[in-house]
């Protein structure tokens, strides 16, 4: 018994077919109840109430940089051991992420209005999560250029694996490039926290809510591109003589 | 190796419109910036840096497809995957030849092109080193971009996707270094660093492109 019966699809069919809704179950409620109790804090002495979108920017902003992530061991799965769920859910992470990385640049905008005066700044961690944005397009991009599926799932993990060097490299290129407008993590694990408890506990609540939910549609989403993999070889087979 | 570079250099030279193309694009891309900003001198000659980069960059990725594009589809690329030559070889020598035909003349051309623009005369040298040091990064990582895309039909605009965020930090690294010579300050720092990107991509991205090319091969 070990992760990588997995591997296999009937299996992770099984599993995650059993999990899926309790773990969908379980992100809406702890994204009803984060959300909810992150609206229910008090309004910041210095940012009043624009600093609640911070339960919906953070944690989006966490899981962009995660789902790359996730991708990115998935290809060196893929690449190593050629499981196709692991290629599989590599893709479907994709738009998962991209969309995370939308909102965090809309609620950042949103929030970067009132409170620098400006929607966009060209300022470091805006900038590579801009690049983190277009690396994104791109991956999905080859994804769908290329017919045959087993290739692109082999193109994309190399662009994988290039991109997550160049997205890295990117990130230090604008930090050189401009200084920063954004303010420096509230939560860091050799900082120490700086951010009071009224806020920080429903913030976690959030980010766990984040994680459950990428998870959820990570799942479903692989389930489904499992299913279209399938009907595709049924397809392939009726046409045969 | 040197085959594949010879054979490369003569397509590009006889077939036409290799090496002008890039030079003239690049050309047309320096005439067109002082009609959309206006021609005032000082509004030029602080851009002139980031223009000049985005340029090369421009018709450098202009010309990215005719690495593998054209060998992928009269099959001569299969042949070069079955000769000794090992494909990492083939893309080395491939991207090189690129950027003999286009980073080399953009180069040469530069301090011309820096003259429309009102470039400041202390950021020549500068422009002329990052653009050397830069645009064998550009030209290789264009190989990389070039190899995934080659079984793809009409792969222009997705090689453009792929291609242009791994341009980013060579691009920043590039303006960098002619802004701060522009400034009359060291830009040491810049140009090591792209100096380091350019050695780092010249020595690892071909076994990327070479194993995409595997793929596309297959």
């Amino acid at each position: 018994m070990s992760l990588w019966e997995y591997a296999n699809p009937v299996k992770f069919m099984r599993l995650s077919g059993a999990v899926l809704p309790w773990l969908s179950a379980a992100a809406a409620v702890a994204l009803v109840a984060g959300l909810g109790w992150g609206f229910a804090t008090p309004p910041d002495y210095r940012q009043g109430a624009t600093v609640k979108i911070m339960f919906v920017h953070v944690p989006a902003a966490m899981m962009a940089i995660n789902a790359w992530m996730m991708m990115l061991v998935a290809s060196l799965i893929w690449i190593v051991r050629r499981h196709h769920v692991s290629a599989l859910a590599a893709r479907a992470a994709a738009p998962v992420g991209a969309v995370m990385t939308v909102i965090a640049l809309v609620t950042g905008a949103i929030w970067g209005q009132p409170m620098w005066g400006s929607w966009w700044e060209w300022d470091p961690r805006l900038t590579s999560f801009l690049v983190l944005f277009l690396f994104y397009v791109g991956y999905i991009a080859l994804w769908s250029a290329v017919e045959d599926p087993d290739s692109a799932a082999d193109l994309t993990s190399v662009l994988c694996l290039v991109g997550s060097v160049f997205a890295l490299l990117s990130r230090y290129a604008a930090l050189f490039w401009n200084q920063g407008l954004h303010q420096g993590a509230s939560l860091s694990v050799r900082a120490g926290e700086r951010m009071a408890p009224v806020y920080k506990q429903p913030l976690y609540l959030c980010m766990l809510a984040f994680f459950l939910l990428f998870l959820a549609l990570v799942l479903a989403r692989t389930r489904t591109e499992i299913r279209r993999r399938r009907t595709a070889a049924l397809i392939a087979r009726e046409a045969r003589p | 190796m040197k085959a594949v570079f010879l054979r490369d250099l003569r397509l590009a030279f006889r077939a036409g419109g290799g090496v002008g193309l890039g030079l003239a694009f690049f050309l047309i891309v320096c005439t067109l910036v002082p009609f959309g900003v206006g021609a005032g001198g000082d509004i030029l000659s602080r851009i002139a840096p980031g223009i000049m980069w985005v340029g090369a960059l421009l018709a450098c990725l202009l010309s990215l497809d005719r690495i593998f594009a054209l060998d992928g589809e009269d099959g001569s690329l299969d042949l070069l995957a079955t000769a000794p030559l090992p494909l990492e070889g083939v893309v080395l020598a491939k991207a090189a030849a690129h950027w003999v035909t286009t980073g080399l003349p953009l180069v040469v051309a530069a301090p011309l092109f820096g003259l429309l623009l009102h470039l400041p005369t202390p950021a020549l040298p500068w422009l002329l080193t990052s653009l050397a040091l830069g645009t064998p990064a550009l030209s290789m990582l264009g190989a990389f971009g070039a190899a995934l895309t080659v079984g793809v039909r009409r792969g222009g605009l997705l090689l453009s996707a792929l291609v242009l965020p791994l341009y980013i930090p060579t691009l920043i690294f590039g303006a960098e270094t002619v802004r701060l010579g522009a400034a009359g300050q060291d830009p040491a720092t810049p140009l090591a660093l792209l100096a380091g990107i350019t050695l780092a991509v010249v020595a690892a991205i071909p076994f990327a492109a070479a194993a995409a090319l595997r793929v596309n091969l297959r």
